[in-house]
């Protein structure tokens, strides 16, 4: 697909970028605001939650929502509440270091395909084709697997990487097409003439153009990575117990009282859709608002 | 353009290759052995000669280059061996259960489709109204709610409120229309309406792009009725990157089968595709994977010639 | 329609019958479809290979077994094939008459020389065969057929449990001109003696078997046919049953589906509980420091309020039993108030985590760090294993539950890779031959996990086996279960509790503490409440 994509900015000259972005993507501001909710519930957890998301507490397993325990309590008697609100940090976490590691990888690697082209691009794009063409689920566990148990911080490395990967082709393709307008532009040629290094030519001249694709792709991939580490914990695959992680809740022990506890599916679910449509919203809009041509 | 397909085709091969090569190294840093899996998993107290029997029976005691000519060989030959879980033949394992997905995926596309064109053509036309706001909410929404989570709303809204859930073992749509649409279509449901979300996206901005044009800019001029009527010729072109976009999403739609299988409980490939990487049956897997790079390539493959078709920018025999 | 009417005419002669005779005995009805839940599907159809219940509720009722478990009288043996059997004075000799006129399948007439060829099967298989409890059956030296209704076993040491391991209900009788042309058919194909032959595997999905007309024992079975339905998600188990799809399943529910289906269906059905002859155990790697330090080891078990948190767990998971090496209700089980005594049984858990805390710090492991190997299997694995941890961290230890797909947990177990994880022991019956052996050093064992040599133990256990009164075997056995829980290389943590809910139309099944046992379907029935 090597539609020509036009980048154009229309920035008006007065009015703040922000608050220009609130009137013309009401939307897309609503969607913002969420996530930015999520992010202070997330970072300041420890504070916000009511509970040890950790806790188990025998003597109140399975509660429903009361004043004690907002949103009920799961089966080892642990508060909902708190775990979703610390289930938010893993689910920010898990989403923004993995978008951001594939869209890095993914940009660079795309950048370096369309500047070097000819062979290395030919190699590259078939590198990508082959990690486009492999099923998601195989590379997860593979790379879970392989990796053992990599905890840095609380955070899942192995987790974050395996769900980074599949992301790269995808980002490598649109940065790629984005770039390759960049390097027919006559002033990377005369960069070039003038014995620039690729390295310099790429940083300061073919990056900083493409930056448009990629915070556009990096916004939506946390909403897509936010959902694949619900449905790889969901399989059994993803976080483990007893970390909080929206996807966890919905699997296991707990989705076996779905029934005397509908809560304990509700909740977890409402979040993970909450938190995937906020960055949707946001992701759509912020597009529509830099380039409407880049598709996701 | 007979030869950009040709050089398309040929292109194929190194991408089916690596997909190859990975996936059997891949299989094989897992850790966990399938024979103590089959022999151990229950409890049971088996001695290493055993093992080393049922080793031997399916051919894992040969070293590993010679797994893989033997694989390499099948591939070209088409013989993809025995799973190695019940020893019966992958084609068997694979083509009992390819109808049931195969369905489940064309109904949750035809689904996604007729959600998508007049959803995506509204809120073009009506482009930030409330109309423009729902319909994004709605198909943003799809995109939002897990597909798991949404199989297991249906299932508990059926049993709780009609006492009823769908069929338990499939049957062809042939053999007895009523139950098998019966069992299909809540599946279907939950992944089409996902699936739907892309497509409606993709048709919202393709008729955009087209109500950019010129004539469409007279037609605005003159009222939402005469650009319904202009938008109705244009969505012929918008059409076509909409069903690119559904046949580029497949991997999209093969995640949704894998997650969906398990809640509904459906004898299809998702569902055998979990069972078997988690048992680590190499010879399933390496087939199942091949036959998803496959599709996924000969998709891409109809689509670029589309593209070929329809889009004079596209540089005949440029490498994407 | 058809159905219908049959059963309606089944009902009338039923009716009949009881009318002429005047009794009050509800006759067993004949006729319908037996359709159960099944979560997992057997991989081939050889049971001496196989160890998943999951075979066992598909393929058990096409075959039968020279002895079996009296159903309703667990754990009393009678005679399947075998009408009846002695035991020589020195308890060596054992010798069996079978039924006669007993048929396969295929109208062949079953004798003496299947049920030898196969038991040389299971006891010395031929290359190529895989025979899971070869080892079970060492005792056994030679197996004959003196005439065609006549089977002798000769053991080289009286065996305390050799009835009971001749009734396993792995030990199916194949055909011996069968193996003869092709002694790996049982794999791939079916040809019993047993109620019913197979119809259809339809893989992924069902296994239907139909009544075998001449099966030996007169009017038997009572169903027309019956059909496994494979279904894997708990949730899609539990609508089945709630929405009448399905009428049973045989393995065993958690409470919370438990009362989800008493609220949904009443009195509609049957509910059985007892204790499972399963058990969580925590095994500790001895190779892996300071697991080698027995202090570290019982402090671990000590810190566990056992008590109070079967309690607690029997309200989430199908755990609910506290009980040493045997199961909790099994004849030769230690009694609760000798099993206080052990280290880690008692009822006093604030003592028994002030002691843990002590050795710790005596063996100079106060801030304990492990990683703890566990199966991500939610019932009831992740919920035990959530709930040690969180028991540890109450005496200063900082576990971390590390769940793995089930072939990854056992290669990291059997590997001797794991630290610490929680292991687990299931058999097809309490016999201590069999409950045991998870105990006995690695070289005797081949599902000890802990990479231990402990000779007292494989003493102990080869002494239990040759008892000749229960007297004398119980005493070794609390030896033997008092010297596990001092080392506590590997301890029992709870005992599962099994819960059946099945529709009341289902007759004639037995519940036992194990879901292997009476799954022949021969004496089940459906009535038509």
């Amino acid at each position: 697909m090597s539609s020509v994509v036009a980048i154009t900015y229309e920035i008006p000259k007065r009015q703040h970028p922000v608050h220009q972005f609130i009137v013309q993507q009401p939307l897309g501001a609503a969607g913002l605001v969420v996530i930015l909710v999520m992010v202070f519930a997330g970072v300041f957890a420890k504070f916000v939650a009511p509970y040890d998301p950790l806790q188990l507490d025998y003597g109140s397993m399975l509660s429903p929502p009361s004043a004690e325990h907002l949103l009920g309590t799961d089966a080892f008697g642990r508060d909902v509440l708190s775990r979703i609100i610390y289930g938010a940090r893993t689910a920010l976490l898990v989403g923004f270091f993995s978008s951001l590691l594939g869209s890095t990888v993914g940009a660079v690697i795309g950048v370096a395909s369309a500047y070097f082209g000819g062979r290395i691009d030919m190699i590259i794009q078939r590198l990508m084709d082959i990690l486009l063409a492999f099923p998601i689920i195989v590379l997860a566990l593979a790379v879970v697997a392989v990796l053992g148990n990599f905890v840095v911080g609380g955070l899942d490395l192995n987790l974050i990487i395996a769900i980074a990967i599949p992301m790269v082709p995808k980002v490598a393709r649109v940065v790629r097409s984005s770039a390759l307008v960049i390097c027919e532009m006559p002033y990377i040629d005369a960069a070039r003439v003038a014995g620039y290094s690729n390295i310099r030519i790429m940083a300061r001249h073919i990056i900083p153009n493409v930056t448009a694709p990629y915070l556009i792709m990096f916004t939506a991939f946390v909403a897509q990575a936010i959902l694949l580490e619900a449905s790889l914990s969901f399989l059994g695959l993803g976080v483990a117990e007893p970390t909080a992680a929206w996807g966890l809740m919905l699997a296991g022990s707990s989705a076996e009282f779905y029934r005397e506890a509908p809560w304990m599916i509700i909740c977890p679910g409402l979040a993970i859709s909450l938190a995937v449509f906020a960055f949707n919203l946001f992701g759509d809009s912020l597009r529509d608002w830099l380039d409407p041509k880049i598709k996701v | 353009m007979t030869s950009y397909a040709f050089h398309r085709l040929l292109l194929m091969i190194p991408t089916l290759l690596g997909v190859a090569v990975l996936v059997f190294i891949m299989m094989r840093m897992l850790p966990g052995d399938i024979v103590e899996l089959k022999l151990l998993a229950e409890g049971g107290q088996v001695d290493e000669a055993a093992l080393d029997a049922e080793r031997k029976n399916l051919g894992l005691d040969k070293p590993m280059w010679h797994q893989f000519v033997d694989w390499m060989v099948g591939l070209v030959t088409f013989d993809f061996g025995k799973s190695l879980w019940t020893g019966r033949p992958v084609v068997d394992e694979i083509g009992s259960r390819f109808e049931l997905s195969m369905q489940v995926a064309l109904m949750a596309t035809t689904l996604a489709i007729l959600i998508a064109i007049p959803l995506g053509t509204l809120s073009a036309l009506f482009k930030d109204t409330w109309i423009d706001y729902v319909i994004r909410i709605f198909s943003i929404a799809g995109l939002a709610v897990p597909s798991f989570w949404l199989g297991m709303l249906i299932i508990l809204a059926l049993l709780l409120n009609f006492n009823w859930i769908p069929p338990l073992t499939y049957t062809p749509i042939y053999e007895d229309p009523w139950r098998n649409l019966s069992q299909l279509i809540w599946p279907a449901m939950a992944v089409g309406y996902r699936y739907s979300a892309v497509a409606t996206r993709m048709m919202r901005s393709s008729i955009l792009e087209v109500l950019k044009e010129d004539y469409i800019r007279t037609a605005r001029a003159k009222g939402v009725f005469e650009r319904l009527v202009i938008a109705r010729h244009a969505m012929k072109n918008a059409m076509l990157p909409v069903i690119t976009v559904i046949g580029l999403e497949f991997g999209f739609l093969i995640g949704g089968l894998v997650v969906t299988e398990q809640v509904f409980n459906l004898n299809g490939l998702g569902k055998l595709f979990v069972e078997t990487v988690t048992r680590g049956d190499f010879t399933m897997v390496q087939a199942l994977v091949m036959l998803i790079a496959v599709i996924f390539v000969l998709i891409n493959f109809v689509v670029d010639l589309l593209y070929g078709v329809f889009d004079p920018r596209v540089r005949l025999g440029s490498s994407r | 329609m058809l159905r219908f009417f049959s059963s309606m005419l089944t009902l009338m002669c039923a009716a009949v019958v009881m009318g002429i005779m005047g009794s009050s005995v509800i006759a067993q009805t004949r006729g319908g479809e037996l359709v159960f839940a099944v979560s997992a599907e057997p991989p081939n159809y050889d049971c001496h290979r196989n160890s998943s219940f999951a075979f066992v509720h598909s393929v058990r009722p096409h075959y039968s077994t020279l002895l079996k478990f009296d159903a309703p009288n667990y754990p009393a043996v009678t005679g399947d094939l075998a009408e009846s059997w002695t035991i020589s004075e020195d308890g060596l000799t054992y010798t069996f008459k079978l039924h006669d006129g007993v048929k396969f399948h295929d109208g062949s007439t079953l004798t003496s020389a299947d049920v030898k060829a196969s038991y040389d099967r299971i006891i010395n298989p031929q290359e190529g065969i895989v025979s899971l409890r070869q080892g079970a059956y060492s005792d056994i030296v030679s197996v004959e057929a003196p005439d065609d209704l006549t089977v002798v076993m000769k053991l080289k040491a009286p065996n305390s449990a050799m009835i009971p391991l001749l009734a396993s209900p792995w030990n199916c009788i194949y055909s011996a001109a069968k193996l003869e042309e092709n002694p790996r058919y049982p794999e791939t194909e079916i040809l019993g003696t047993g109620a019913f032959v197979p119809v259809e595997h339809a893989a992924g999905s069902h296994w239907i078997g139909k009544r075998f007309d001449d099966y030996f024992q007169e009017g038997k079975p009572y169903l027309d046919s019956y059909r496994a339905i494979y279904m894997r998600s708990t949730a899609a188990r539990v609508n089945a049953l709630h929405a009448g799809e399905v009428l049973a399943e045989f393995r065993g529910h958690s409470p919370a589906d438990r009362d989800k289906l008493i609220a949904a269906l009443g009195d509609k059905v049957n509910v059985y509980e007892q204790p499972w002859a399963c058990v969580l155990n925590i095994s500790l790697n001895v190779e892996k420091e300071p697991f080698d330090d027995p202090r570290v080891r019982r402090a671990l078990s000590l810190a566990i309020d056992r008590w109070n948190g079967a309690e607690a767990l029997s309200k989430i998971a199908f755990v609910r039993q506290v009980g040493g090496v045997l199961r909790p209700g099994y004849d030769l089980a230690t009694p609760n108030e000798e099993l206080e005594q052990l280290p880690g049984f008692g009822r006093d858990i604030e003592a028994s985590r002030e002691e843990a805390r002590r050795l710790l710090e005596e063996a100079g492991q106060s801030d304990l760090k492990f990683t703890f190997t566990n199966r991500n299997i939610s019932m009831p694995y992740e919920a035990v294993g959530v709930f040690l941890v969180d028991q540890w961290r109450q005496i200063g230890v900082d576990a971390v539950n590390d769940p793995l797909p089930t072939s990854e947990y056992l290669a990291k177990l059997r590997g001797g890779n794991a630290e610490a994880g929680l292991d687990f022991v299931c058999d097809f019956m309490d016999e201590p031959n069999l409950q045991l052996l998870k105990y006995i050093s690695t070289d005797n064992s081949s599902i000890n996990y802990g990479q231990y040599t402990d000779r007292t133990l494989d003493e102990l256990f080869e002494r239990q086996i040759r008892a000749r009164t229960k007297e004398e075997r119980v005493a070794i056995l609390r030896e033997f279960e008092k010297h596990v829980m001092e080392q506590a290389y590997n301890v029992p943590t709870f005992w599962w509790q099994r819960i059946i809910v099945n529709w009341k139309q289902v007759k004639g099944w037995y519940m036992s503490p194990s879901h292997h046992l009476n799954q022949d379907l021969t004496d089940v029935w459906l009535s038509s409440e």
